[in-house]
């Protein structure tokens, strides 16, 4: 067995779209190694569905090698498939099937898998065994979804946004699932937008953005990558002239700093240090504070830090950013 | 697990997937059911109904009436028709026939003169009359010399109903193929089911295979049924092989599961693939003869209407099960319907869309 369950490298797709051409994939690189949850964050439109489609086969790229299993889709087509298993972004299963004939018909197609029965019970359906798809709820329909994955039982696992629309008791259930996969050597690929999830599930994210990868590394990586630990929020009473988040950057400890919708974060090292400095500021200028919070740096700081304009422009890569600026003050 | 356990399984779906929809099934079975019962009763022969006609009350109007009367009330089977009179004033019927309330008006002028006022161009207004003058010139004596035998037609075989019943039966094999295909796989591409099988090792081949064997299956009900409301309801005679009935219907269905496969080959939303559905289904419904013989449209279409496949399907059918034809004598069917289904397969699994 390959020790990396995918290889992607120089991946590009263009689509012909209705207002010229968008290229969904931009030269991408990935490598996820056998046994691992991989994770692909990125906002809406960052070419997660594309990327994950080109790797299950159903979608062919515009260029780029891609590796699944140490196979080529090419030359290897029906053997990817009966070892990897999958989950669309949305599939609408027949209304009028039951679950239970819905995952034996996809049994039937691999040479060897799991029992209806067990599949079920994995997701916590096996009480909805007889009942039809069409009374299912939504979060019901996306444990199908992923029984149907399981039911081959297979090596790779792609799932994209498994977890979306799901209450906090069948995500959860759902997280348990993938971890009693990673528990057997099994390798999950999966995108979402919960932060969160990924943090927990995940070890190892990819940051895509604009089809291209971003950010790489384990989450406790990226979050140290960010430079400090803690996050401070806080709001100022309403004053007449407009406050730039610029203003408060080079405070004691303080990282990065940017605004919010009412107020601004700022990424500081020592907390104990960056709050009195923030507190004198506001002495000195003469405002008041509404709000102040302090947490610890989450993935979800990550992602908008890299992806959010403000920092985009500044903070990316030094030389990048200040050329934007200049060419933005001429 | 055998290879054979995804077709199976496949299969199988799909006749659930249709027997668990109450609708679909009325639409199969039940609509052609209703429709054959209605039409073959509002077309049940039955005799000419009397005829109205408008008598002018002056000159020797009681005579004319007095003479109808008697020819109504005569005893023993006539084929002349009854007459029924509505008299008034001259004014009166005038009016009636120009509002066309009546056909015909009788002005009674003496014993032996009568005026007729009618309209030439409508056509009961010509058969009233010449019953009328007929009635009126043997009752005043008029021989007729040339013996005439009437031979009442109303067999089994060459009534509306057994011209409607095969037509019903090819109606329902071009909306099984059409919408049981072309339906089907467009919802499937719609709802990214198709790309949810392409994800797994599927073979393709069944995947197809099973929709077309269930269309076949759904055939033998789809026949049963008609024929024997056909058969048992309305006397209709079989004088054809059942097998050969069976058999062109299958080409039949082959030919329009054909089509709709052709028809959702690249179709990805409903809208367009109930566009195309009615688009193929409509001109058959007009030409291909289900409710009147499709020989009334005039030579120069008649090539375009031939080589329709419901033409072909239901005069086929029609051979068979009216007049008794074998294979040989349908061959024209056989090779239409044959040739269809070929073309309709081939070019569709080239330009298919699997996702
Ligand atoms: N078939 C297509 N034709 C044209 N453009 C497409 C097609 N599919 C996707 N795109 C475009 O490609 C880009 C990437 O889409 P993709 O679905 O991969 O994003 P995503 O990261 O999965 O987003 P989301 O989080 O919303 O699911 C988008 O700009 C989208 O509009
Ligand atoms: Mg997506």
């Amino acid at each position: 067995m390959a020790d990396r369950a995918i290889y992607v490298h120089q991946l590009f797709k263009r689509y012909k779209g209705r207002n010229g051409p968008v290229d969904a994939v931009n030269g991408l690189d990935l490598e996820v190694e056998t046994g691992e949850c991989f994770g692909l964050l990125g906002p809406n439109g960052a070419g997660k569905t594309t990327t994950v489609e080109i790797l299950e086969g159903l979608n062919t790229p515009t260029s780029g090698e891609v590796e699944v299993l140490g196979r080529r889709w090419e030359t290897d087509e029906n053997e990817i498939r009966q070892r990897i298993g999958v989950t669309l972004q949305e599939t609408r299963f027949p209304d009028k099937q039951t679950v239970r004939e819905m995952v034996t018909l996809f049994r039937s197609f691999y040479h060897q898998g799991l029992n209806p029965e067990t599949v079920l019970e994995r997701v916590a359906l096996e009480s909805k065994s007889g009942a039809y798809v069409e009374s299912l709820s939504g979060g019901q329909q996306q444990r199908l979804a992923v029984a149907i994955a399981l039911v081959g039982d297979p090596e790779l696992l792609f799932l994209d946004e498994p977890t979306t629309g799901l209450d906090p008791q069948s995500r959860r259930q759902l997280w348990d699932v993938i971890r009693e996969l990673s528990g057997r050597g099994r390798t999950t690929l999966l995108t979402t937008h919960y932060m969160d999830e990924a943090e927990r599930l995940c070890n190892r994210v990819a940051i895509v953005d604009k089809g291209k990868v971003i950010a790489l590394g384990s989450p406790a990586d990226l979050i140290t990558r960010l430079g400090g630990e803690h996050i401070v929020e806080f709001a100022i009473q309403p004053t007449e002239s407009p406050i730039e988040a610029d203003e408060f950057a080079h405070l004691a400890t303080v990282i990065s700093a940017r605004a919010e919708a009412d107020g601004f974060a700022l990424t500081v090292g020592k907390p104990h240090q960056a709050i009195p400095a923030l507190l004198d500021h506001l002495a000195q200028t003469e405002r008041t504070l509404a709000r102040l919070t302090t947490r610890q740096v989450s993935l979800e700081d990550v992602f908008v830090s890299l992806t959010g304009r403000h920092l985009r422009e500044e903070d990316e890569s030094p030389s990048n950013g200040s050329i934007k600026k200049r060419w933005g003050k001429r | 697990m055998s290879s054979l356990a995804p077709l199976f399984q496949l299969y199988k779906s799909r006749l659930r997937e249709f027997f668990r929809q109450p609708a679909r099934i009325f639409w199969v079975y039940g609509f052609p059911l209703v429709l054959a019962v209605g039409l073959g009763l509002a077309f049940k022969s039955k005799p000419v109904e009397m005829i109205p006609v408008d008598l002018v009350e002056s000159g020797s109007w009681n005579e004319v009436a007095k003479t109808i009367g008697t020819h109504n009330t005569k005893p023993g089977p006539s084929l002349d028709p009854r007459i029924s009179i509505h008299s008034g004033t001259a004014e009166g019927t005038d009016n009636r026939l120009k509002t066309g309330k009546t056909p015909l008006v009788i002005l009674a002028i003496s014993p032996t003169q009568v005026e007729y006022r009618y309209d030439p161009t409508r056509p009961e207004s010509v058969t009233a009359r010449n019953a009328v003058d007929s009635i009126l010139q043997r009752a005043a004596g008029r021989p007729d010399p040339v013996k005439t035998s009437d031979i009442v037609i109303d067999e089994p075989g060459s009534r509306y109903i057994d011209f409607l019943i095969p037509g019903l039966i090819g109606l329902n094999t071009m909306g099984g193929g059409l919408f049981g295909v072309g339906f089907l796989i467009v919802n499937f591409r719609v709802g990214k089911l198709l790309k949810r099988f392409m994800a797994t090792p599927m073979p393709r081949r069944d995947f197809l295979l099973a929709i077309v064997g269930a269309r076949l299956t759904f055939l033998v009900p789809d026949i049963a049924v008609l024929l024997s409301l056909g058969h048992f309801g309305f006397q209709m005679p079989i004088r054809g092989s059942l097998l050969l009935v069976v058999m062109l219907d299958v080409i039949g269905a082959l030919a329009f599961a054909g089509i709709g496969l052709l028809i959702a080959a690249r179709a990805n939303n409903t809208e367009t693939v109930s566009g195309l559905v009615n688009l193929v289904m409509l001109p058959m419904w007009l030409f291909s003869g289900v409710f009147f013989s499709a020989e009334r449209f005039p030579d120069a279409i008649q090539p375009f209407i031939q080589a329709l496949p419901l033409t072909q399907l239901i005069s086929g059918l029609r051979m068979v099960i009216l007049e008794g034809a074998g294979p040989l004598q349908i061959w024209v069917p056989l090779t239409v319907l044959t040739v269809w289904s070929v073309v309709t397969f081939v070019v569709a699994l080239k330009i298919f869309k699997w996702s």
